[in-house]
């Protein structure tokens, strides 16, 4: 087997930001993941990544792929990680199609979202349970939706609901949302929208597709009749297959400062990581950290 | 005879333009209906699918729900 001197595991902005750093280094690499894209793609607006004012999630990737597709960069796409783990002098990499070998490894993996956990959840998934709202907002046409999730993302729902759907609930567990004021002025502006703070889900009802679901606040359990539920309740960091590293109670590797995980050679950038700030603009700068980092890893490696 | 193939889809999921693209880039010709647009054709689909998720192909009557490259692959022969 072949041993590179760097697999980037992910290409996300995280990932695709580490592969543009690499190939303007000339570094021997190879990119191993799911998708490109990542979550980026599935972010509706996005108005907070400096030099766009307003692009959608879709239409930056595209602009990151054009960026990542004037290299000619190995890709090797579809992959499903299942290993990453440091062996003697180098890290294997393993997916469920092939075996790799590095000097070097970038575990930029990303997030997914997390389920709610309610009685209902999994039987009413794709049936009116959704946690792509950008993909399955369009298909609540003039029904109630609920929302579940005040931060951003849920907000980022909301406000794709209110072209949509006739009457929308913002379901939050926590005392108040947690979501840029800017967002939250929007949604409270509209008359459509209706924010439930304190409140937690019991269950999701219905026959074949979502009917209602129960919620409780204080106490007091009342149904609220919806046809749509749009889970937005946080992520889980997809780092179960990285052995051996340091990892806090979250799941997310801890880095530091140069993206070095606890086990020399292997790097983490991005969502994956303890990082402050899941953002796409952090997850990138993330991403060229730990392409620096490893290519000064190798250097040292080599003298 | 090539197979006849539709995809339901909404103007903003991503997946639905992986598919698109997927198809495109190899030479399949298919006929695309905006469920958030078309009523109609968004009962259809959850007629069809049983669910109510984007994107749906619909193969000669071989229903595949979601972006999956390998199902697509497999009913077309690409």
């Amino acid at each position: 087997m072949r041993t590179h001197d760097l697999v980037i595991v992910g290409a996300g902005p995280a990932g695709i930001t580490a592969s543009v750093y690499a190939a303007r280094k000339r570094m021997d690499f190879l990119v191993i993941t799911k998708n490109v894209g990542g979550q980026a793609e599935l972010s509706a607006d996005i108005e907070n990544y400096t030099g766009y004012k307003f692009i959608t999630g879709p239409e930056l990737v595209e602009r990151f792929k054009e960026h990542l597709e004037q290299f000619n960069i190995d890709i090797e796409e579809d992959q499903s990680i299942t290993l990453v783990e440091k062996s003697g002098d180098v890290v294997n990499v393993q997916t469920e199609e092939g075996r790799y070998q590095a000097r070097a490894v970038i575990v930029a993996s990303g997030r997914i979202p997390r389920q709610l956990d309610v009685e209902g959840e999994e039987k009413f998934k794709h049936k009116g349970v959704t946690y792509c709202a950008t993909c399955d907002a369009p298909f609540f046409a003039d029904v109630d939706v609920a929302v579940i999730g005040g931060g951003n993302s849920g907000l980022d729902a909301v406000l794709q609901s209110i072209k949509i759907a006739s009457k929308i609930y913002l379901i939050e567990l926590g005392s108040q949302l947690r979501a840029d004021p800017i967002m939250v002025e929007q949604a409270e502006q509209s008359e459509k929208v209706t924010i439930l703070t304190d409140t937690k889900v019991e269950r999701i009802y219905g026959d074949a597709f979502v009917e209602g679901i129960t919620v409780s606040r204080a106490g007091e359990r009342k149904d609220l009749p919806v046809r749509g539920v749009l889970v937005e309740v946080g992520y889980d960091p997809v780092a179960d297959f990285v052995k051996g590293v340091k990892k806090n109670d979250f799941g997310e590797i801890v880095v530091n400062c140069k993206c070095q995980t606890s086990v020399p050679g292997i790097f983490a950038a991005g969502d994956v990581t303890d990082v402050y700030g899941k953002q796409i603009i952090v997850a990138c700068g993330e991403g060229v950290k730990a392409t620096l980092a490893a290519f000064d890893y190798l250097s040292k490696l080599e003298s | 005879m090539a197979k006849s193939v539709k995809v339901y889809s909404t103007a903003t999921c991503p997946y639905c333009k992986m598919t698109k693209d997927f198809l495109a880039q190899n030479n399949v010709q298919f006929e695309a209906v905006d469920v958030g647009q078309d009523k109609a054709a968004a009962k259809e689909m959850v007629e069809k699918s049983g669910q109510m998720s984007v994107p749906v192909i619909d193969i000669d009557g071989k229903i595949i729900v979601g972006f999956d490259k390998k199902a697509i692959s497999e009913e077309l022969g690409i």
